[in-house]
């Protein structure tokens, strides 16, 4: 009970103080809009169904983990989240509590394109329950690897460059806008110890019914990263206690 | 209520808190004075259970922080060396909000927020938010979110650095209130005069080390020091001074002006003979005042460590 009073309480603190200042939701519907329209200035005659997947991982994964880096490097450098760390919450809910602020928003970036699409195309051959269950684990992997970042760095700057390090690559080998296939035998490697190609993968197959992995598969590896990364940054917390 | 036992704290090769022990009793006020890297915050940090010691042992309560870092967390209230609260949020939600990691429901952080807020004397500007408190007002909520929680102990990391005197004087008095409200204090300062007025007890903190730990009046007594008195009299002292000395054997007087003189001893020379000899000699006494050793003397002499670097910083701590 008292773990989820300190739960909410964070959760809604965050979503106050960070995801709806209007500098963040501006970039939360701006960013995503920018990209969608890049790629269809880009290229005129595309499918906008095609572009989807791409377009909503790409959100997902720039809200995600540039809010974090926000929430938590912020808090770190003005020493509030060490009130975080001395509140007698178990660490598990108080990582809980930090990503879910960011997985909401990074579901919200999700669906700016979608509903952008909206307007144009028809979307009634989507699995809209494939694509939301998809989006809520892109949103948690890339939250928990923002955090990964967060926790393992000192300032906001360092958590962006960080952040870039590992976001950019992401994009370009989860195969989204070069197929996994044409990739080199070290990068098709590289791309399958991404969770995005998974994620990814499995909104080709949602939207348009052209994935190439299992769903099942996909849907375990997502979870394992999820699982993985949460112990992962669990340790590197409690690491950081014994500098 | 607090024991430490051979607590060291290490950075890489940097010794920063190096083999201590100390208790503090319930419902006392305990003062960690120590200038700059002498490692009293990495001591609190410890005790807190923010950071792991390297080594060494920590109970508060009975709970071992070390292995029960949440439980203890439930009984203690912190106060950091920096005020760290949410810019954004108004005292009063910051209040609510420090309130809910304790696992409070909504009436009873409301009310005890309200309670602190007035007890504070910050009722006026509960609703502004952090960002556009003053310094003094900053430090004040601050310690008052950690109070929300009514904690058992409460650790407060340099409570007074660059505060105004007046904002300094209304935070030790509420220290004050608190202690007698029977809440178990844990200070640390690089102000003499403010472990003196407010501690029950103080520890001496150099390079890591707890160099003594006591009362003011057994860290006095600790060190050996002469006994000396200051007379104000009607004639000069340069005429009678040797004739005082050849009276009291083994103590030694010195003129200070045309008017005044200081006597000083080993051993106590009871003031009434002093006054005697006076009296003898026909001169009158205006006014005779026994100098003690100050606690600055007394940490002087145990520390090896001028009382002026303690003072710098206070300055330093001021312009901040
Ligand atoms: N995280 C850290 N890594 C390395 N060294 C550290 C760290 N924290 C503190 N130190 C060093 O340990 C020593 C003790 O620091 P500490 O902050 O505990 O001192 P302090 O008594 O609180 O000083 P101040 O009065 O300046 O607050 C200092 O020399 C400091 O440089
Ligand atoms: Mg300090």
């Amino acid at each position: 009970m008292k773990n989820l009073i300190a739960f909410f309480n964070i959760l809604k603190k965050d979503i106050n103080n960070y995801y709806l200042k209007p500098p963040n939701i501006s970039w939360g519907i701006i960013f995503p809009l920018s990209w969608t329209l890049m790629q269809l200035l880009r290229c005129p005659d595309s499918n906008i169904l095609e572009l989807l997947p791409g377009l909503i991982s790409t959100s997902v994964l720039f809200g995600t983990t540039s809010m974090l880096a926000v929430t938590i490097t912020f808090e770190r450098s003005g020493r509030s989240f060490e009130r975080l760390l001395l509140a007698p919450i178990s660490l598990n809910t108080l990582m809980l509590a930090k990503i879910t602020g960011t997985i909401l928003f990074g579901i919200f970036n999700a669906f700016v394109p979608v509903i952008f699409a909206g307007f144009f195309i028809d979307l009634s051959g989507v699995n809209w329950l494939m694509v939301f269950a998809v989006v809520f684990l892109i949103a948690v992997t890339s939250s928990l690897m923002g955090l990964l970042v967060a926790v393992s760095v000192e300032q906001v700057f360092e958590a962006q460059t960080l952040s870039n390090f590992f976001r950019f690559p992401m994009l370009f080998l989860c195969g989204l806008f070069i197929p996994v296939s044409n990739l080199p035998l070290f990068l098709r490697i590289v791309s399958y110890c991404i969770p995005l190609t998974y994620g990814a993968d499995l909104l080709k197959g949602a939207i348009n019914n052209n994935n190439i992995l299992s769903e099942k598969l996909s849907f375990s590896m997502l979870i394992i990263f999820s699982i993985a990364l949460f112990i992962i940054s669990r340790y590197n917390i409690e690491k950081n206690k014994s500098k | 209520m607090i024991n430490i036992k051979n607590l060291t704290k290490k950075y890489d090769d940097f010794t920063a808190v190096d083999d201590i022990s100390l208790t503090v009793k319930k419902g006392e006020i305990f003062g960690l004075l120590g200038p700059n890297g002498a490692g009293k915050t990495s001591t609190i940090n410890m005790m807190i259970g923010l950071f792991f010691p390297t080594a060494g042992e920590i109970t508060i309560n009975g709970i071992d922080v070390i292995r029960q870092t949440k439980k203890a967390q439930t009984v203690i209230g912190i106060v950091a060396d920096e005020s760290n609260l949410y810019n954004e949020m108004s005292g009063f939600d910051n209040l609510c909000f420090c309130g809910a990691l304790y696992g409070m429901n909504k009436k009873q952080r409301e009310l005890k927020a309200k309670q602190l807020l007035k007890q504070f004397n910050l009722h006026n500007t509960g609703n502004k938010p952090f960002k556009a408190y003053s310094k003094g007002m900053k430090r004040k909520l601050t310690i008052a979110a950690a109070l929300i929680h009514c904690p058992e102990v409460l650790f407060l990391d340099e409570p007074t650095t660059g505060i105004d005197v007046e904002s300094s004087r209304q935070i030790r008095e509420l220290i004050l209130e608190l202690k007698n409200q029977g809440t178990t204090i844990f200070i640390t300062t690089h102000y003499i005069e403010e472990v003196q007025r407010l501690c029950d007890r103080i520890a001496f903190m150099v390079n890591g080390k707890i160099v003594a730990c006591g009362t003011v009046l057994e860290l006095m007594n600790s060190i050996s020091y002469n006994h000396s008195v200051h007379l104000t009299v009607d004639k000069n002292p340069q005429n009678f001074i040797l004739e005082f000395e050849k009276r009291f054997e083994g103590s030694s007087a010195i003129a200070k002006d045309e008017k005044s003189l200081v006597i000083t001893s080993k051993e106590k020379i009871p003031l009434l003979e002093i006054l005697n000899f006076f009296q003898e000699k026909e001169i009158e006494v205006y006014q005779a005042r026994q100098l003690h050793p100050t606690l600055e003397d007394v940490f002087v002499k145990l520390t090896a460590v001028e009382s002026a670097i303690l003072k710098k910083e206070k300055e330093k701590g001021d312009q901040q």
